[in-house]
């Protein structure tokens, strides 16, 4: 019988949470909100449409200023700092340098003019590559990693569809080899076979390259798929949280009952 | 803390299972309650008892794909015990992936992952070289017939068959410690069957500890060394 190493002992978390709060007035965005990523791990947000998912994703990822809390991120430039409590400078460069984000719309997350190729290859451009040959390479491989065509490198992004630019995208987002990205509702606007495709390769990529990622769906069938563990959220509040199947299978909230009896079959 | 080589792999120690199903009026369904029981190493306990008593609910609670409401799952893991009721879900995963595995039914992977591909998946998370894992994954789903025209394709559009064998070649392919088995050959043909009822053996005869879920009376005479009535521990409604 073959000998299979053993793993190491459990990791530091690489984002632990504490208390976050974002109120709009008397509106609650979310509201005390704690958990810990772990290197590696895939962690999806979901609940309904205003349950305070993305607010959350955009304080985490430093978009928006909460009300209270406190994230604390292990950096490599830093080591472990509360996002919240770093200059803007700072907070900018940690965003370029160790986090990705993808937006639901790629329009959001892409710039529109410059071709999709140039698209791929900014990040590193704004990381101070000046190696264009290198670059070029990267590009390319990237390209080719999520599946696009290669001639068309030099195309505008709205010459591609919408599939295609989601792919430009996450190649966007993880050419700097980032730690943590941060993805909202990243298959949200697509058909279900591209969608389909489209989950299968960032689960690949994100198990290849072995980030961690969050990722908020209010689709089951997505979080079943591409997470390791849930919360669950409902008006601002996390309800349940656990491994993804046990949270699926057994639910124990109400609303995660609710949510999960509402789908055909995940 | 014993090392003993028939020390259990698995302790169930006052296991209460309910679901309390909001959406009916928050019914209660009591499952079973202090339940009790231990599995040895070359020993498989299969589960019996009429639909509907609790055989999958207990099983997916050894998994910690249940939560239990009450008493702990204590499972043998890196030469410690893990009770999978206090885990963290890393913990849980780890242990998954290393020392407890799970056939169910029904195959439940990524769409668009080729089958070979799946098979070798569990021997790379363990940190076996790629090519060793590709060897050891053909030769696990020669030995089940699957076709190797199928190989190269996902499993989505195979019979429910060739999806059952698919995922007990996941589950075989490396030497899982304790392995839970619900029904694994529910779809399978006599010829099949008997195929997988001679892994289960080897398996066993190498020390694993199997609980089992089996409708086929053949299959469960086969591998079973002892049975456990779930009913004794029904609870009271
Ligand atoms: N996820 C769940 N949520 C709510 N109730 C459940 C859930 N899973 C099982 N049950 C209930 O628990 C009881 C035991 O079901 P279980 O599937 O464990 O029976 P079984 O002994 O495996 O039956 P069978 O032989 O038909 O497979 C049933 O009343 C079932 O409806
Ligand atoms: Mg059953």
């Amino acid at each position: 019988m073959n000998r299979e190493p053993e793993n190491v002992p459990e990791p530091a978390p690489l984002l632990q949470v504490d208390g976050l709060t974002r109120m709009f007035g008397h509106v609650t965005g979310c509201r005390d909100v704690s958990f810990e990523l772990h290197p590696g791990e895939i962690l999806g947000v979901v609940g309904e449409s205003g349950s305070g998912k993305t607010t959350l994703l955009r304080c985490l990822s430093g978009k928006l200023t909460p009300t209270a809390g406190a994230a604390v991120f292990d950096s490599r430039r830093h080591g472990p700092v509360n996002v919240f409590e770093l200059s803007e400078q700072d907070r900018r460069r940690l965003q370029r340098e160790e986090w990705g984000f993808v937006h639901q719309n790629p329009r959001d997350g892409l710039r529109m003019r410059v071709s999709g190729g140039a698209n791929v290859a900014e990040p590193l451009m704004n990381l101070g590559d000046r190696h264009y040959g290198r670059m070029r390479q990267a590009t390319v491989d990237w390209l080719s990693r999520v599946e696009l065509d290669i001639g068309r490198v030099d195309d505008k992004p709205r010459n591609f569809s919408g599939g295609m630019q989601q792919r430009i995208q996450i190649a966007r987002n993880l050419i700097h080899a980032p730690r943590l990205v941060f993805m909202d509702e990243p298959t949200g606007g697509l058909d279900v076979s591209v969608q389909a495709r489209l989950l299968d390769l960032l689960r690949e990529l994100v198990r290849d390259l072995d980030l961690s990622a969050i990722i908020v769906t209010h689709d089951m069938g997505v979080a079943r798929l591409m997470a390791d563990r849930l919360l669950v959220m409902k008006d601002g509040c996390v309800v349940e949280t656990g491994l993804t199947d046990q949270v699926l299978d057994d639910a124990h909230h109400a609303y995660t009952q609710l949510l999960v009896s509402s789908v055909l079959q995940i | 803390m014993s090392n003993d080589a028939t020390a259990p792999l698995i302790r169930v120690e006052g296991l209460a299972k309910r679901f309390t199903l909001h959406q009916h009026d928050a019914a209660r369904i009591n499952v079973f309650e202090g339940l009790d029981f231990e599995v040895r190493p070359g020993e498989c306990v299969v589960l019996a008892g009429p639909s509907g008593v609790g055989k999958s609910t207990l099983m997916r609670c050894l998994y910690g794909n249940y939560l239990v409401d009450c008493g702990h799952v204590l499972v043998r893991h890196d030469g410690r015990e893990v009770d999978l009721v206090s885990a963290t879900p890393q913990q849980i995963l780890g242990v998954r992936r290393r020392s407890l595995g799970y056939v169910s039914q029904f195959l439940r992977v990524i769409p668009r992952v080729p089958t070979l591909q799946l098979v070798m998946e569990p021997l790379l998370e363990n940190g076996v070289a790629a090519d060793e894992a590709e060897c050891r994954a053909r030769d696990m789903l020669g030995a089940l017939n699957l076709p190797e025209e199928h190989w190269g394709l996902p499993p989505a559009t195979f019979s429910g068959g060739e999806q059952q064998r698919v995922n007990i070649a996941r589950s075989f392919v490396r030497r899982y410690p304790i392995l839970l088995l619900d029904e694994p050959t529910a779809s399978l043909d006599a010829g099949n069957r008997e195929i997988v009822v001679r892994l289960i053996r080897e398996a066993l005869a190498e020390g694993a500890a199997m609980v089992g879920i089996f409708h086929d009376e053949d299959v469960r005479n086969a591998v079973a060394t002892r049975t456990f009535e779930v009913a004794q521990y029904r609870a009271a409604a």
